[in-house]
């Protein structure tokens, strides 16, 4: 413990190393270490197949670190824990549930589902603009908003960490701008710590409290950036000098730009 | 909307009544001896004439079709899940699987007759036989191919092995069942048929056969068409059940 935060996740010389047939090993990620603070929200920023998400998988134990410890809230990890959410790349909703249905599918899994849970998810999906499509299905759902159902699917649970995989990158730039709005509406009420890959440094800056930048493989830390701008904030918040100058650092950082 | 229904209805019936015509002309034109193919018009009152004898003939041929295929449908998806589950299972049984079925239906009938008979059995053995496999294979296909992110959703809830499958997999693997149903109904009475042709005492098959050996032709035509009908209505209940059982398919 630091002053008032508390450390919600620590990950000390995490390496992944995938054996292939017929080929040498494919190191994906090398002695990663960080630490996330109990609410806050980091980007794993780095370029497309650097092994970010490989990382998300590791913390949401879905795949094992080949070495190096995983602890989350004091304790070694090596199973997913059910009180945390993903939002993955695709909305991944069941065609054969309604939209309702969908975001209550964790509940069903955790033996919760209820009244409650029901009322939760009606919340839920009228936080992100979903009133009135709970009896619709996937497929009648433009993709942004299949993913906000698939957004709220992650959050119904309370989960104390959400992990978000890529969750905008299918979707167009205003859209996408939209969810971003939308997420940190979402975080401001729940209050949960959120992992969010990207390879946008826009939406990275812009979303979080922490940037981690990777290198390409083996995906190393390379730039941890503080973005010590006050929430909440504002779309005209991406013009400014101060934003332009974390982006440059982000930049720099994945050597796009000097 | 309401010329989109017309043109759904209207469509298929003009093909069906274009092949008629065209069958007609044919026989009419060229005066073709009705041994040899009789008129459609004829084909229709040996139908009407006959409706009795096609009716319980063709009612020993539908309940062959409906039990072969609902036993091909009972065994083949749990061997399916059996298979897919299991990597040892799969080893030990796929090539046995693919083994017995690379052996002609045609060629086992005869064996199938010694041992269940002349009656209803043999008939509903074989039709089971040729309908089981489009189905083993579809429905492994289908809980093969399972979306790999809503498993892990499922394992990062923690969620059961049956779980996973009754929530997941197999409603995933429901599409692919169904294909495999289509085909399997098709087969169900090609089976029957084949049963009947080797040795039966009813069915449609066997009136085939009867009416061929008096050379009487129309009935031998209308039996066909009765084998046609009843294959539509079989692979018609099939698609009833899919709209029934899959609701979120209509929209595509």
């Amino acid at each position: 413990m630091v002053g008032d935060t508390c450390s919600f996740c620590e990950l000390e010389n995490v390496r992944k190393v995938f054996h292939r047939k017929n080929d040498e090993p494919l190191v994906a990620i090398d002695d990663v270490c960080c630490e996330i603070i109990e609410g806050e929200l980091v980007s794993l920023l780095g370029p497309s197949g650097c092994g970010k998400t490989t990382l998300l998988r590791i913390l949401a134990g879905l795949t094992p670190a080949s070495d190096g410890t995983v602890r989350i809230r004091g304790k070694d990890i090596n199973g997913p824990e059910p009180d945390f959410g993903i939002v993955f790349q695709t909305p991944n909703l069941m065609p054969w549930r309604t939209v309702l249905d969908n975001v209550l599918f964790p509940m069903e899994i955790l033996k919760l589902k209820n009244g409650d849970a029901r009322k939760r998810a009606l919340d839920l999906l009228e936080l992100v603009g979903l009133k009135g499509f709970e009896k619709v299905r996937p497929n009648q759902l433009s993709g942004g908003m299949q993913q906000r159902a698939s957004l709220c699917r992650a959050l119904i649970h309370k989960p104390s960490l959400l992990l978000m995989d890529e969750p905008f990158g299918a979707l167009d730039e205003l859209t996408r701008m939209e969810m971003n709005d939308l997420l940190l509406d979402i975080r401001r009420v729940t209050n949960a710590t959120t992992v969010f890959v990207t390879h946008s440094i826009t939406e990275a800056v812009y979303l979080s409290d922490q940037v981690l930048v990777f290198s390409t493989r083996p995906a190393r830390v390379a730039t941890r950036l503080r973005i010590d701008i006050p929430y909440p904030r504002s779309p005209e918040l991406r013009y400014t000098e101060q934003f332009n100058k974390f982006e440059k650092l982000a930049g720099a950082a994945l050597g796009v730009t000097r | 909307m309401k010329l989109e229904n017309i043109s759904k209805y209207f469509y298929p019936v003009m093909g069906v009544v274009l092949v008629i015509f065209v069958w007609h002309i044919y026989v009419v034109g060229f005066d073709i001896n009705p041994v040899v193919l009789p008129k459609p018009l004829l084909v229709l009152n040996i139908m009407i004439e006959e409706r009795v004898l096609l009716l319980t003939e063709g009612w020993a041929t539908f309940k062959e079709c409906v039990y072969g295929f609902a036993l091909a449908l009972a065994l083949g998806i749990p061997i399916a899940v059996a298979l897919t589950s299991s990597k040892t299972l799969n080893l030990t049984f796929y090539p046995l699987l693919i083994g017995t079925q690379s052996v002609p239906k045609v060629a086992v009938a005869p064996i199938i007759l010694v041992w269940f008979g002349l009656g209803f059995e043999s008939k509903l053995v074989i039709a089971f036989l040729v309908a089981f496999f489009p189905i083993v294979i579809d429905t492994a296909t289908g809980l093969r191919a399972t979306p790999q992110e809503l498993l892990d959703l499922a394992v990062s809830l923690r969620a059961s092995r049956l779980q996973i499958f009754l929530k997941i997999q197999f409603p995933a693997a429901l599409p692919f069942i169904f294909s495999g149903a289509k085909v399997a109904v098709t087969l169900a009475v090609i089976g029957a048929v084949i049963g009947e042709f080797i040795g039966a005492t009813e069915g449609l098959g066997n009136l085939l056969l009867v009416a061929n050996s008096q050379v009487d032709t129309p009935l031998a035509w209308a039996s066909l068409v009765a084998l046609s009908v009843l294959g539509m209505v079989m692979f018609a209940g099939v698609v009833a059940a899919e709209r029934i059982l899959m609701p979120w398919a209509e929209d595509h």
